[in-house]
């Protein structure tokens, strides 16, 4: 008779990885239906584009690497990949914004570096930044959420704009993205909240000057407060189903938290507040679905703490400081190549062991 | 003879390619591939330098002493880069302009010195320039290739700015491969070197592995064996 060797961890529920692959997509779906109601029907497509090219790229990739298509197409890796890479990228970027970034994403980063679980970066954030540094003016171009938007395109003007860069009638998506201002002549095209205050700050005004605009309904940005709420939900969801550990959430909010309210009480009117920070980019979807990718993020417990602490205050120093108004593909690519490092120091000691004096 | 020149020319074309496969001067490497242009003007000082501190360092061996020679050999370097330097700015300013920093820098390129130290030190002069023109000519082309492919890509040209380096007629060779709306901007930024620099090292490797392949799968001429000994 033969018995089961395993190494350790021996006590683990048997989930397969397409099954929390599921529960990964299962979860995004709050934050996904915000982002469909507030940002009008282009995710819908972008979504569909980015999954049909990363399952065509991945099994091409994985016949040139002589492996079954099949048993590689099953674990539902590449399916997350390019839903977290379509939900990322604004909604009415062309149709080519998202084929070369999932392209770029399943083939270069995840493949060329040795397929599922080998890659040392995030895909779907590599992808993110390639496509950020390529194409700035598409990829900044998020459309103003539903109640703010002049003329918001339906579902038919959507498919011309994603398609062709231009809706039925002939407007071009600069046009779409004006928000009323009362008079034609005043229509503005509207930057995301992250934008709009660090454009403001930087032109010399306070922040309470730039809270001014009419998109800061709520506490931080219409319709942006909502998605990240529903990503909370959806990351409560699989911190429950333990999917994810709390350790790289907590500690990525409870840095980002720190360092925000730091620079409130430090220089209040110069750097965005707490909601601002957490409630207004893509932090609560990085919290929860870009750090704790299990591939590229810190293993250890200890390990996941330094890393997830790491990405916080990269986001803080990199909205605050640097070129972009968001920072978290940045922040998690840079944590992503400490990783071995962190790794290394953190190793925890084997039960019965003592630790080794180094 | 002969045979050392060619183990000579295809160890830097090839085999030992500087940039390819000891992975030195990759600051210039990397910096200035942009366009064609800036890869064959910084590929062109590269080698001139190279194979003038060859000659030297070669003719000087045996009157410098061990323990400083390589302050001996930075000179001899440095020397032959101000040489270049000057010469570049005369003749082609604009494109003198465009490398920048990276014409001083060839001092600090480990290619050199590192012929210099390994291969010119140990062998007689005219071995020691044709080694340092073969890694030259290495050098100069992975440039060439990394820069022809990030143009390319980048904003879909070839030989963008040629004027710069080879005189006014040379503009006419310009040509526009491919129209961009948005060009692949990343191509040109820095990441495109290293991302184009890492197809470019495996390509060499996957030909080198399918020649292996080919050589293992030819078929050995078995010799016949004739029993000699007494099965009992």
């Amino acid at each position: 008779m033969s018995f089961y060797i395993a190494s350790s961890p021996h006590h683990h529920q048997r989930r397969t990885t397409a099954k929390l692959m599921q529960l990964v997509l299962f979860a995004m779906l709050p934050g996904f239906l915000a982002q469909l109601y507030f940002f009008g029907w282009g995710v819908i497509f972008q979504l569909s584009l980015a999954i049909a090219v990363a399952l065509a790229a991945e099994s091409l990739c994985l016949i040139a690497r002589d492996r079954a298509p099949a048993s590689g197409l099953q674990d539902n890796t590449a399916i997350v990949t390019a839903a977290l890479l379509a939900v990322s990228i604004p909604p009415l970027a062309p149709w080519w914004v998202i084929v070369i970034g999932t392209l770029f994403a399943i083939v270069v980063v995840k493949h060329l570096f040795g397929g599922v679980g080998h890659n040392i970066f995030n895909p779907a954030m590599a992808g993110y930044v390639l496509l950020l540094i390529s194409f700035p003016v598409q990829m900044t171009a998020w459309m103003p959420p539903t109640g703010l938007a002049s003329n918001a395109p339906g579902f038919i003007d959507s498919l011309y704009l994603f398609l062709f860069q231009f809706t039925n009638e002939g407007f071009s998506l600069e046009q779409v993205r004006r928000i009323d201002t009362g008079s034609m002549l005043d229509a503005v095209v509207m930057a995301t909240p992250l934008d709009h205050v660090k454009t403001q700050l930087s032109q010399g005004a306070t922040l309470s000057e730039a809270l001014q605009h009419r998109q800061f309904t709520g506490f931080a940005g219409a319709g942006w407060q909502w998605v990240n709420f529903a990503y909370l939900l959806g990351g409560l969801l699989l911190l429950q189903q333990r999917v994810i550990q709390w350790h790289i959430p907590v500690a990525m909010l409870g840095a980002l938290s720190i360092c925000a309210i730091l620079g409130s009480i430090f220089a209040p009117d110069l750097l965005p507040g707490l909601n601002i920070h957490l409630f207004s980019g893509a932090t609560m979807f990085a919290a929860f679905f870009i750090a704790t990718d299990p591939v590229s993020a810190a293993t250890s417990s200890k390990g996941k703490l330094i890393y997830a602490t790491l990405i916080g205050v990269l986001i803080y120093v990199i909205r605050s400081y640097g070129g972009y108004p968001d920072a978290v593909a940045f922040a998690v690519l840079l944590a992503n190549l400490c990783v071995p490092v962190i790794d290394q120091y953190t190793r925890p000691v084997t039960y019965g062991h003592r630790k080794e004096e180094s | 003879m002969s045979s050392e020149f060619h183990t000579l020319s295809k160890d830097g074309l090839w085999e030992n390619n500087p940039a390819l496969v000891q992975l030195l001067g990759l600051c210039p490497l990397l910096a200035v591939s942009g366009t064609i242009t800036n890869a064959l003007g910084l590929g062109i000082a590269t080698l001139l330098v190279l194979v003038g501190s060859n000659i030297t360092v070669s003719l000087v061996r045996n009157f410098v002493p061990n323990e400083i020679r390589i302050p001996v050999f930075v000179i001899v370097i440095a020397t032959f880069v101000t040489l270049v330097e000057l010469t570049m700015n005369a003749f082609t300013y604009g494109l003198y302009m465009a490398l920048g920093i990276f014409i001083p820098l060839i001092v600090t390129n480990c290619a050199i010195i590192g012929r210099a130290e390994a291969y010119a030190s140990k062998n007689n002069w005219y071995k020691a320039g044709f080694d340092g023109l073969m890694m030259g000519l290495g050098f100069a082309a992975v440039l060439v290739a990394l820069g022809a492919m990030r143009e390319l890509i980048g904003q879909g040209t070839l030989f963008d700015g040629a004027e710069l380096l080879l005189g006014e007629w040379a503009s006419s060779l310009r040509v526009q491969l491919i129209e961009f709306d948005y060009p692949l901007l990343i191509a040109i930024l820095p990441p495109g070197a290293f991302i184009g620099l890492g197809f470019l090292i495996a390509g060499k490797n996957w030909l080198d592995a399918r020649k292996r392949e080919k050589l293992a799968k030819a078929p050995v001429e078995k010799a016949q064996r004739a029993r000699v000994t007494h099965v009992s």
